[in-house]
Parts: structure tokens; C-alpha cells; sequence
């Protein structure tokens, strides 16, 4: 295991000889467009699941929930990258962050989509008392608004234009965004908390190993702030 | 066979069940469906009741979704866990299958479900079914009403409720093998209810036996009550003076009340109650007040607050 702040040391600033040389290793070419065709994996199984007519008797409550599953795994494995990066030291891991950020937005928008358009037909005064009367509603949707800004800021134009200071801060917000997905999922579960609960337990060691590691790089580098944890985020806008 | 039918069934009886079956999408399924759809038998047998004009006027339920989209947490928390778990765990009911009567009654006692079925007609009755999800079916029940059997019984003056268990056996449910839920499933009616010409024991569908996804071999219809007030397997009928305290109100007290009628203006606090999703359609349709019955069940709740009685 490599100690967090070795992440800080490569990640201070964008290091395009470091990406340059990571393009041109041989088989990291396929890398992005193989975890692109992963990623639409749970589409592509949906799809065929819908037109066999697998999804069972409740076909929209189906649909509704396995793309929510799906956007919150998505969530938990953008912000597994940063942590599975410094643990291994496996620096190509940061090359995907933004493109799996971006997918945990489409799966989220979809969700959100299949939520209007199938469960509730665009009865669209039904949905807004929805928002306001039901809190894991009025919860989901605060996640969907709080995720657009970073999503609309995940080019590298974005990045350049709000400087790396403030765009790290501002993606910071996914610490929120995320356990509000939990929280969503785990308030709208009748009674079995099996897997709101697994969400959960993954969730707080993915932002309790943050800080962990923050509070180490602070040690280490003499009290400087936790900047080795979040300036890796910059890595990704390579 | 559990429950003997009787040697007079009609030809015309038998057949008319292939109308039930929802050929079209029968055949649509090709031969996977064939296979899953052969699933089905195991476990049921033949159950005609004459018709009873306790009928809505609806299209029924494909038995396929009424047999594989159950909520029987005793089984699993999701909706196929039962059909998927019953046919290895549950197998047929156990025979002899009997009901303890207790409580406030001059004839207590253990009754065979043979027993306590024999002396009645079977009648088939269609009856929407909502449960409190928020979602709908329309069931082809076979059963007999439940106060002509608890009569037999005679209740005493003290007898104001009823009390029902589902058996407790985490060898046939293996849902019981967590605390989930405070077991056994217990549910309860106000004696009115109980005796109140819809509500039913229902020990088929669709022209079979109950299978166990279902509630085999017994269980209860109250089809103006949210589906959870329709306890499964039943063991145990008790004759209380004192409503019973029930498994969801014991779960979730803010959440479920001892009444669950039907009723799209009291929404859960999680979700609405106005509309529901009619399993196999797209559209959401309204709730209807008492699930459509209110003409023949809202005088006995004349002058309670339905909200606060919910």
C-alpha cells in the first residue's frame, strides 16, 4: 500500500508529460472505450430483460428502481477511484474517474426520467407534490440538482475556466450528493435495510478513508490542508 | 388432495378456466414460458366454486403475475422470493393442516382444515386487491365467507374481534429465519368485519388450490383493506375482547393502522394512496374510497375519523 500523499505529490497540479506517457503505453488505448462498454452494461441488459418481458408483473416499479440501483452504484464507484488509486498505486485508475462521474449522472437523469415519464406519466402536478410532501423525493431531487453543476463542469474547458481551486471545491459537493443517494434509497425501502445498509457502510469508507488520509497528509506535510485528497481530482480532467 | 371436490363438477366448469389463462401472452412467451409456465401445477389441484355474484366487473389479473408478484415476507422481502422459494422450501401444506379456535367462543378447539372446509360451498369470487404499495390486481378467489365459518364457533358477547397467526416454521418459510418482521404474522378484525358478507377465506384461485406464493392452504380476503390484512397460512383464529396488535403496526405504527381500509386520502406517509398502478396496465388509475366497496362496507365506520383510524 502506498501512503496517501504520494497521490498529492503527482496531483498538485495537471501533469500532461505524466498523461502523455501513460497514452502512449501499449493497452491503455482500450482502457477508456472498454469501461465506456461496461458502463452500459446495465442498459443493454435492461433493454433485453424489457423486450423478452422479464421485468415481471410490475414492469415500471422494475424499471424505476434498478436504474436507481444502478445510479447509485455508480456514485459509489466514481468515488472509489481516488482511494483505489493511492491504495494501489495504480495511477491509470484516475484516467477513468470523470468518464464513470458521468455515467452515475446519465444513470441518475435516467432514473429520474423513467420516474416521469413511466411512473408517473408527466403528471407533473403529482410530481411536485410529490417533492414536497415526500422527503426521500424531495431528497432525490435535491442529489439530481446538486450533481448538474458538476456535471456541466466535468470538461477540461471547465476546468481551465474555474481554475483548479475552485473546481475541486466545487466537485466536492459529491460528498453530499452521494449520501443523499443513499438516503433516498435508504427512506423509500419498506422494511428490509439490507442493501441501503450495504450502500452505506461502503459510502462512509469511501468519505471515512478521505479523511483518514487527509488528516495523515496534514501530519506529514507539517499542517498544510488536506489538499493530497482532492487535488487528485484534477488528475482526472486529463 | 387436501381439499375433496365434489364428484359433480361439470365439464363446463373445468373448461371454463382455460378463459382465465391469458392465452395470448401464453403463447407469446414460447418455450421459456412453457417451462416457467409448468411450474404453476406443482402444489395446486383442481378447486371449482360455483360463481358468486360477488364479482367486479373487471379483467382479471393474469395468473401468472397473481402467482408470481407476492408480498409473503415469510418467504423473502422481495416480490419473487415466494414463487421462486416455495416450490423447495414450502412444498404442499402440510396434511394434516389445522386451525386452533380460541378465546371467546363456546367451541374452542383444533380443527382440521378439511373439517372446517367440508360443511360450506365453495364459491368463486372476483375481487380487486390493493395493496398498500399502491399497487392492484383483480383475483378470480375461491373461498367461503369467513362468518359462516366462524359461527360454527359461537362467539360469546365478549368476542368484539378476531385474531388471526400465520404459522411459524422456518423450515417451510425461510424469511422467518430473520427478525424482519415480529413473528408469527399476526393479523386482526373488528368483529363486524370479520362477519361482513365480502370478507372471505379463500383456500383457491383461479380455479386451484392456493399455492403457497399465495397463502396455502388458507388465508384471508378482505378486499376493501389494504392486501397486508390479508394473512396467509393461517394456524391460529382467536376470539379476543381487545383488537390485536398486528405485525405491520407492530413494525411500523405511523405507517400501518388496525383498519388499513382502503382509502386514496390518507396517503401513506411515504407515498400517495390517491392513485394505484392496476398490475399489466400502464396508466395509473384512481383509488377508489374502500376499494370500490364503500356502497357495501362504509356504514360500518359511519362517524369514525378515518384518518386518525387509519
Amino acid at each position: 500500500m502506498k501512503p496517501p500523499e504520494s497521490g498529492g505529490r503527482d496531483a498538485r497540479a495537471p501533469l500532461p508529460g505524466a498523461t502523455a506517457l501513460e497514452r502512449g503505453r501499449p493497452g491503455r488505448m482500450a482502457l477508456k472505450p472498454l469501461v465506456f462498454a461496461l458502463c452500459l452494461l446495465p442498459l443493454v441488459w435492461l433493454g433485453w430483460k424489457a423486450f423478452d418481458g422479464f421485468l415481471g408483473a410490475n414492469p415500471i416499479e422494475a424499471v424505476v428502481r434498478y436504474l436507481g440501483d444502478w445510479a447509485l452504484r455508480f456514485l459509489l464507484i466514481a468515488l472509489a477511484v481516488t482511494p483505489l488509486r493511492q491504495i494501489t498505486g495504480w495511477s491509470w485508475l484516475a484516467r477513468l474517474r470523470r468518464m464513470l462521474g458521468l455515467f452515475a449522472f446519465a444513470y441518475v437523469i435516467i432514473h429520474l426520467m423513467s420516474y416521469i415519464g413511466l411512473d408517473q406519466f408527466f403528471d407533473w402536478s403529482a410530481i411536485g407534490r410529490e417533492i414536497v410532501k415526500r422527503k426521500y423525493i424531495t431528497i432525490g431531487m435535491a442529489a439530481v440538482l446538486l450533481l448538474v453543476p458538476l456535471a456541466v463542469t466535468s470538461t477540461d474547458a471547465m476546468v481551465r475556466r474555474l481554475g483548479g481551486k475552485r473546481w475541486r471545491r466545487l466537485h466536492k459537493l459529491v460528498y453530499v450528493i452521494a449520501p443523499l443517494g443513499v438516503a433516498h434509497h435508504w427512506m423509500m425501502v419498506k422494511k428490509d435495510l439490507t442493501e441501503p445498509m450495504i450502500h452505506a457502510v461502503i459510502l462512509a469508507v469511501l468519505l471515512g478513508w478521505r479523511i483518514v488520509a487527509a488528516r495523515r497528509a496534514a501530519r506529514h506535510n507539517g499542517g498544510g490542508p488536506s489538499r493530497s485528497e482532492t487535488a487528485c481530482a484534477v488528475r482526472s480532467s486529463s | 388432495m387436501l381439499i375433496r371436490m365434489g364428484p359433480d363438477i361439470r365439464e363446463s366448469e373445468v373448461t371454463d378456466k382455460g378463459l382465465w389463462l391469458d392465452r395470448r401472452r401464453f403463447l407469446a412467451m414460447g418455450a421459456a414460458g412453457a417451462v416457467a409456465a409448468s411450474a404453476f401445477p406443482v402444489g395446486a389441484s383442481p378447486l371449482t366454486g360455483a360463481k358468486s355474484a360477488y364479482k367486479v366487473d373487471e379483467t382479471p389479473t393474469p395468473m401468472k403475475d397473481v402467482t408470481t408478484y407476492n408480498n409473503f415476507y415469510e418467504f423473502g422481502t422481495d416480490k419473487s422470493d415466494p414463487a421462486q422459494l416455495a416450490p423447495s422450501y414450502f412444498g404442499k401444506p402440510a396434511k394434516p393442516w389445522t386451525l386452533a379456535i380460541s378465546g371467546e367462543c363456546a367451541k374452542p378447539g383444533t380443527i382440521g382444515l378439511e373439517d372446517l372446509i367440508k360443511p360450506h360451498a365453495l364459491e368463486e369470487r372476483i375481487y380487486r386487491m390493493r395493496c398498500v404499495e399502491a399497487w392492484s390486481m383483480v383475483i378470480p378467489w375461491v373461498g367461503i365467507p369467513l362468518a359462516d365459518v366462524l359461527k360454527r364457533f359461537e362467539p360469546n358477547s365478549k368476542a368484539k374481534f378476531v385474531e388471526f397467526t400465520t404459522l411459524v416454521d422456518p423450515e417451510r418459510f425461510p424469511g422467518q429465519r430473520s427478525r424482519l418482521l415480529d413473528w408469527p404474522y399476526i393479523e386482526g378484525l373488528r368483529m363486524d368485519e370479520a362477519m361482513h358478507p365480502l370478507t372471505l377465506l379463500a383456500v383457491g384461485l383461479y380455479g386451484e388450490t392456493l399455492l403457497p406464493q399465495n397463502g396455502a392452504p388458507i388465508r384471508l380476503v378482505v378486499p376493501w383493506k389494504y392486501g397486508f390484512k390479508g394473512i396467509k397460512s393461517i394456524v391460529s383464529i382467536r376470539f379476543t375482547e381487545t383488537p390485536a396488535r398486528s405485525t405491520w403496526m407492530k413494525s411500523a405504527p405511523r405507517e400501518y393502522g388496525f383498519y388499513a381500509n382502503v382509502n386514496p386520502k390518507v396517503d401513506h406517509p411515504r407515498w400517495s394512496q390517491a392513485k394505484e398502478r392496476r398490475i399489466g396496465e400502464f396508466l395509473k388509475r384512481d383509488t377508489l374510497p374502500f376499494n370500490g366497496y364503500a356502497e357495501q362496507v362504509a356504514s360500518l365506520y359511519a362517524g369514525m375519523d378515518l384518518a386518525v383510524n387509519y
